[in-house]
């Protein structure tokens, strides 16, 4: 009911103030305006094409030395050595094995706890967040030291096996899957949506697996691809803890086999990507607004 | 600008007409379990008791001691400025939120550490409550679902809910493909489909926009009218809460102000804070005359008039005193003077009553009647007028019409039809209808 009151008051109140800056405008400031904006565009051509030449130019780099033959040409001969080369098949499946049971416990450890924190404990959302920046912070030496440490008296199969990378992998991967998920919640009303459920009668288990995951389906499955992207590609702490994985692998048989190594960097890099790309669709096939990898940082 | 048509509506008697065509068309639609009679509880109707409720965050109360009845069947609004616990008292019913003393009663049975899950409520919210990765159909079966219901069943089920609310056709389509009035109409549906025992809504109507919002609204009353199902419905829009309850509860720092039908809380506020919550009221100065007074109301004097006091329970009046003076738009009177000074245009015999000369400053119009600003020389504002009254306020402000801000403001409603002669700068004389005002400290 105010407006109808403010009626007089408002033009008198606002007519000097928004009156002259539009007359100035279009007199005076066109001129520098469009010079400005073609030297913006242009400046801007050339990060993106360095940044381009930044990015491109080792995988290019590395895709033509992978095809080169021994005598000069070019083949596929070393993409068909891969399979021979010893030890290649069971380096890959430990590192696939490891990425499936670290997505798996940064899944099913990160979801209930955040949506937890989200609705119960929101205070401590802070608190969360900054720890799972620490990963990035402290030296994988620390990491592995601490883990181990936190699993003394653990039984053997768990230590005596590469199994134990998988709770190193965790922690390296908390960074990327929480901010990936903490941007998928704050698409949604996880709020309304978990009090809906519960209103018409669902329970904890329902609001779980029938309401958080199907709507956090883009977030959840951008923090499955980083996780399991970062654990096929790490290898600081395997090498420290020897154990053989893929990326262990990749370095051995670069000391002997150049070509071959290359040959697999450049393969795991498109199956990445590949699985990159099939996943980004699955997870905007509804046409819905995807929150896919919404707030990871660069890199 | 919503609030441009409220005054209109709001007058006594305009709550009456609530089953129209949407009504008529759900009822033809019934297809059996509801035996379509009118205004009668469902079978099932239940009573809700909250007795004494108290909650408290930190050091602000929401809920001081709130004590509420609702009969089965019957539909409350309870009506507020934000903050003053009318959510929370909603949130408590639904279990949301657990009172820190009190109980709650559904159908005389304490349901106080209830789980939310499992009180059998249908609950509507604000807005985006929507499942967005379920259908329209999918979003109504869902509690369906969880009560075990076969596929096909709770499928025909939903279908036949969805056609109740009009959308048989969108079953198909994500909560993101509707619009903002059909979102609330699925979600009404699927706070219905559950066949609660309690239909909670928690503002379903505040972000849609106001052509959609009237529609709904006289469909959810409609629909709440022929289910028979007891409902609770929180609102801080005076319009809903008067065209749609059976009973209006105003509120204020988590205590019930005042709860009555919507036309007695209009026409009777118990306090001032109700006569300006609901509704536009004006302030005028007065003074309480010392005759007549005690319990039985006595008679203040206000612009030159005697009018009786209605009686107002625990007021902070005593007598003798100066008072301000509450009266709603349409007990103001307004004749029209010629420029000599004598009363011409005489209408509803008010001429003969005496008056101050006013001069009219501005006229809004808003269909049936024409709101109109008259200026009273030498008579100031009484009081700072209150959350009703913002108009006032903002327009006896200096600078805004009324010049030096000296002269106070009154609006009057005046039937459009006979506001011909009333022109802005028009001299007019200015009374009161005669009928019992509400007094309150200057």
């Amino acid at each position: 009911m105010a407006a109808v009151a403010g009626t007089e008051a408002v033009p008198a109140g606002q007519g000097p103030v928004t009156g002259e800056p539009a007359r100035r405008g279009p007199a005076g400031g066109r001129r520098p305006r469009a010079a400005a904006a073609v030297r913006s565009s242009a400046w801007r051509w050339a990060v993106l094409l360095l940044a381009a030449l930044y990015f491109l130019l080792p995988m290019a780099a590395s895709l033509e030395f992978s095809l080169r033959d021994r005598d000069g040409g070019y083949s596929l001969e070393s993409y068909r050595a891969i399979v021979d080369e010893p030890g290649f098949a069971s380096a890959l499946w430990t590192s696939v094995k490891l990425g499936l049971i670290t997505v798996a416990l940064t899944i099913g450890l990160l979801v209930p706890t955040m949506t937890l924190v989200h609705l119960r404990f929101p205070w401590l959302r802070r608190v969360i967040e900054t720890i799972t920046v620490l990963p990035l912070v402290i030296p994988p030496v620390v990491l592995v030291i601490g883990v181990l440490g936190a699993f003394e008296g653990a039984p053997n199969w768990l230590i005596g096996s590469p199994t134990i990378l998988a709770f190193e992998y965790v922690i390296l991967a908390m960074p990327f899957a929480y901010r990936s998920l903490d941007a998928g919640i704050g698409a949604i009303d996880l709020r309304t949506l978990v009090e809906a459920s519960r209103s018409l009668g669902g329970g904890w288990a329902t609001e779980l697996f029938r309401v958080v995951l199907p709507n956090l389906r883009g977030a959840v499955l951008g923090a499955c691809v980083l996780t399991l992207a970062l654990v096929l590609g790490e290898f600081a702490m395997a090498s420290l803890l020897l154990w053989s994985t893929f990326p262990t692998w990749v370095v051995q048989v670069a000391g002997t086999q150049a070509g071959v190594s290359v040959a697999v960097s450049v393969l795991s890099l498109f199956l990445t990507w590949a699985l990159l790309m099939l996943l980004m669709f699955l997870g905007d096939r509804r046409g819905r607004r995807s929150t896919f990898l919404g707030g990871v940082p660069g890199g | 600008m919503g609030e441009t048509t409220a005054t209109a509506d709001q007058a006594p008697g305009a709550v009456a007409g609530d089953d129209g065509r949407a009504g008529a068309r759900a009822a033809d639609e019934a297809g059996g379990g509801t035996g379509g009679a009118l205004a009668v509880p469902a079978a099932g109707a239940v009573g809700i008791e909250l007795r004494e409720l108290h909650r408290a965050y930190g050091r602000v109360a929401a809920l001081d001691g709130l004590s509420l009845t609702i009969a089965p069947g019957e539909l409350v609004a309870l009506l507020g400025p934000s903050g003053c616990g009318k959510t929370t008292a909603l949130r408590a019913l639904a279990g949301f939120e657990r009172p820190d003393s009190g109980q709650i009663l559904v159908g005389g049975i304490d349901i106080t550490g209830v789980p939310a899950n499992k009180r059998d409520m249908g609950m509507v919210f604000q807005a985006y409550s929507l499942f967005p990765n379920l259908t329209a159909l999918g979003n109504v079966a869902f509690g369906l679902r969880l009560r075990g219901l076969a596929a096909r069943r709770r499928r025909a089920r939903a279908a036949e809910l969805l056609e109740l609310v009009g959308l048989a056709d969108r079953a198909g389509q994500y909560p993101h493909q509707l619009s903002g009035g059909q979102q609330q109409r699925v979600a009404l549906a699927r706070a219905l489909a559950i066949e609660p025992r309690v239909l909670l809504l928690d503002e379903p109507l505040s972000a849609l926009d106001a052509q959609v919002r009237a529609a709904l609204r006289d469909e959810i009353r409609s629909l709440q009218t022929r289910l028979g199902i007891t409902t609770l419905f929180v609102t801080h829009d005076q319009e809903e809460a008067l065209s749609l309850a059976d009973r209006v509860g105003v509120m204020r720092a988590g205590r019930l102000e005042q709860i009555a039908a919507p036309e007695v809380v209009y026409a009777w506020p118990r306090t001032a804070f109700v006569a300006e919550f609901v509704g536009t009221v004006n302030r005028l100065p007065g003074r309480l005359d010392a005759a007549g007074t005690g319990s039985g109301g006595g008679t203040v004097e206000v612009i030159g008039q005697r009018l009786p006091v209605l009686e107002v329970g625990s007021s902070d009046r005593s007598l003798g005193q100066d008072v301000a003076v509450l009266v709603r738009p349409e007990a103001v009177l307004l004749a029209a003077l010629d420029p000599a000074g004598g009363p011409e245009g005489q209408r509803d015999g008010a001429a003969a009553a005496p008056g101050v000369p006013g001069r009219v400053v501005q006229r809004s119009f808003r269909g049936a009647v024409t709101r109109v600003q008259v200026e009273l020389p030498g008579i100031e504002r009484a009081g700072v007028a209150g959350t009703g009254s913002a108009e006032l306020t903002a327009a006896a402000a200096p600078g805004g019409p009324g010049g030096a801000g000296r002269s106070g403001l009154v609006v009057a409603d005046v039937a459009t039809a006979q506001v011909g002669d009333l022109a802005v700068g028009a001299q007019v004389l200015v009374s009161l209808a005669d009928r019992p005002v509400l007094v309150t400290a200057p």
